[in-house]
């Protein structure tokens, strides 16, 4: 690993962000938006107590797959990653690049969509608040992983789009949010416990619930999940193609 | 005795050094097409070399083999004296695709300082870049807002970064004015002058006159000739390479 070129290609990322003032709304503004939104749906009331958590979790993970996905297959198609792969830059220099730039991005986020929902939207959090920012971070970085590892089976931005149907909404429907997943039937049940999101979903909940919340276990799955996604994702750039 | 095979191990290596490429018997297969069928070449130090020949006659592929980033079949590519794309020669090897790989949403400046960083070139050598490829005035504007021809010379101007022995440059003038052409092409020339060694390829024949030497390609990756132009035109009694082109072409076409 190379520290000048991962730092360099984390601020071009951002560099990149800056100059698309439409995209950083959409990572900034638009989970807070879609979580007032919810709060507004449960006038807020005990449902918004309870779904709060997973919704901190869900939004900003959708972004970050979304904008990761997509920027990552753009490096792929536009000639770009192969440049770049041709000159010192190392694989693990390329994917930490990215996810420095974005953890940067979720950790705005999470202090923002956080302090909306505690402050103004009222929901009560027993656990301490740096907890509940760094599970966030943890689960946008878990979005992060994902984009980067699915751009890989994409040919066209068209293309990446499709795994949002096929590979996140399922996480969604199945994380607690609905159900608690304890309620689900056995079957979605297991197939729920071997998604990350659900343990992304399951920390977040500790913290709101538990004065001395207990995130060790899922966070590590969530920390497991995200790695293994950036290992498989450098597995998948590729130096010489045909 | 250990003298002996120590002091061949050296000749063999500084023999080696005297070659930018030395390729023997290179293989490529994209899909069901074989692109590249043993091709055989030798390119020496310090020179230009145009690359000549019709689209779908492995120009790009060949490159891409020099380069490091071509899957093979089979054969040996040696650059610099080191196996193509390993990483003692990633900063020693530039290369510019025919589209150009550069970011739209970053400033030209943005893109050469990104790549800088990358190669570990002084900050100097960004404005020093863009001044060569002409851009100095749209150096703090968006690649995304520039022309095509303003857009491939920042792609190109990556490639001046840094101290790079080998440049490997696909049609890097394609659509670009009469009068940009010749700056480039005298921008090459100071290049190669300066010991560098330029593989360039073109498939505007009236550029081989720039270049020492010419390898001319034709459909399936075959060499038709490796020579210089002055030779070329000897040989074939031709008036331009254009022609020299056709000629050899046609007298493949008999022998076969």
């Amino acid at each position: 690993m190379n520290v000048r070129i991962t730092l360099a290609t984390a601020r071009r990322v951002l560099t990149q962000l800056g100059h698309d003032h439409r995209t950083v709304a959409m990572l900034l503004v638009v989970p807070c938006l879609l979580i007032t939104l919810m709060w507004w749906v449960y006038d807020g009331g005990p449902v918004w107590g309870q779904i709060g958590p997973a919704l901190l979790v869900v939004f900003p993970f959708i972004m970050m797959f979304l904008v990761t996905s997509i920027a990552t297959l753009r490096e792929r198609t536009s000639g770009t990653l192969e440049r770049l792969l041709s000159m010192p830059t190392r694989k693990l220099d390329f994917l930490l690049g990215y996810a420095l730039a974005f953890g940067v991005v979720a950790i705005l986020q999470a202090v923002l969509a956080s302090v909306l929902a505690i402050t103004l939207l009222d929901l009560e959090v027993a656990g301490p608040v740096a907890l509940l920012l760094t599970v966030a971070v943890l689960d946008a970085l878990l979005g992060v992983a994902l984009g980067l590892f699915v751009s890989a089976f994409a040919k066209t931005e068209f293309q990446v789009v499709q795994f949002m149907p096929a590979l996140v909404i399922p996480q969604i429907l199945l994380c607690g949010l609905l159900l608690p997943r304890a309620d689900l039937p056995t079957v979605l049940e297991v197939i729920s416990d071997v998604l990350p999101l659900s343990y992304a979903v399951d920390a977040m909940n500790e913290v709101q619930r538990v004065s001395e919340p207990s995130v060790l276990g899922d966070g590590t799955v969530v920390l497991a999940f995200t790695f293994s996604l950036l290992a498989l994702g450098a597995t998948t750039l590729r130096r010489r193609t045909g | 005795m250990m003298n002996y095979v120590g002091d061949t191990t050296a000749a063999l290596a500084s023999q080696q050094q005297e070659h930018a490429i030395q390729i023997r018997d290179l293989r490529v297969v994209r899909g069901e097409r074989t692109v590249l069928d043993g091709l055989d070449l030798t390119v020496g130090r310090g020179s230009i070399t145009g690359l000549l020949g019709p689209s779908g006659s492995g120009k790009s592929t060949l490159m891409r083999a020099i380069i490091g980033v071509q899957k093979i079949v089979s054969g040996k590519v040696t650059v610099l004296g080191a196996p193509a794309g390993s990483v003692q020669l990633r900063d020693r090897v530039a290369y510019v695709t025919q589209a150009p790989s550069v970011y739209q949403d970053l400033t030209v400046r943005q893109n050469l300082a990104y790549f800088a960083d990358v190669l570990g070139a002084p900050r100097s050598d960004v404005d020093r870049a863009i001044d060569q490829v002409d851009l100095a005035s749209y150096a703090d504007k968006l690649a995304a807002n520039l022309s095509g021809g303003q857009f491939s010379r920042v792609s190109l101007a990556v490639a001046l970064l840094g101290h790079p022995e080998l440049l490997v440059l696909d049609e890097p003038t394609v659509g670009l004015d009469p009068v940009l052409r010749k700056e480039l092409w005298d921008l090459f020339g100071r290049i190669a002058s300066d010991g560098a060694t330029l593989l360039v390829s073109s498939h505007v024949m009236d550029e081989a006159q720039r270049c020492d030497d010419l390898i001319l390609l034709r459909e399936g990756g075959m060499v038709l000739a490796h020579d210089t132009l002055s030779n070329l035109l000897e040989r074939t009694g031709a008036a331009d390479a254009e022609h020299a082109f056709l000629q050899l072409v046609s007298e493949e076409e008999i022998h076969a």
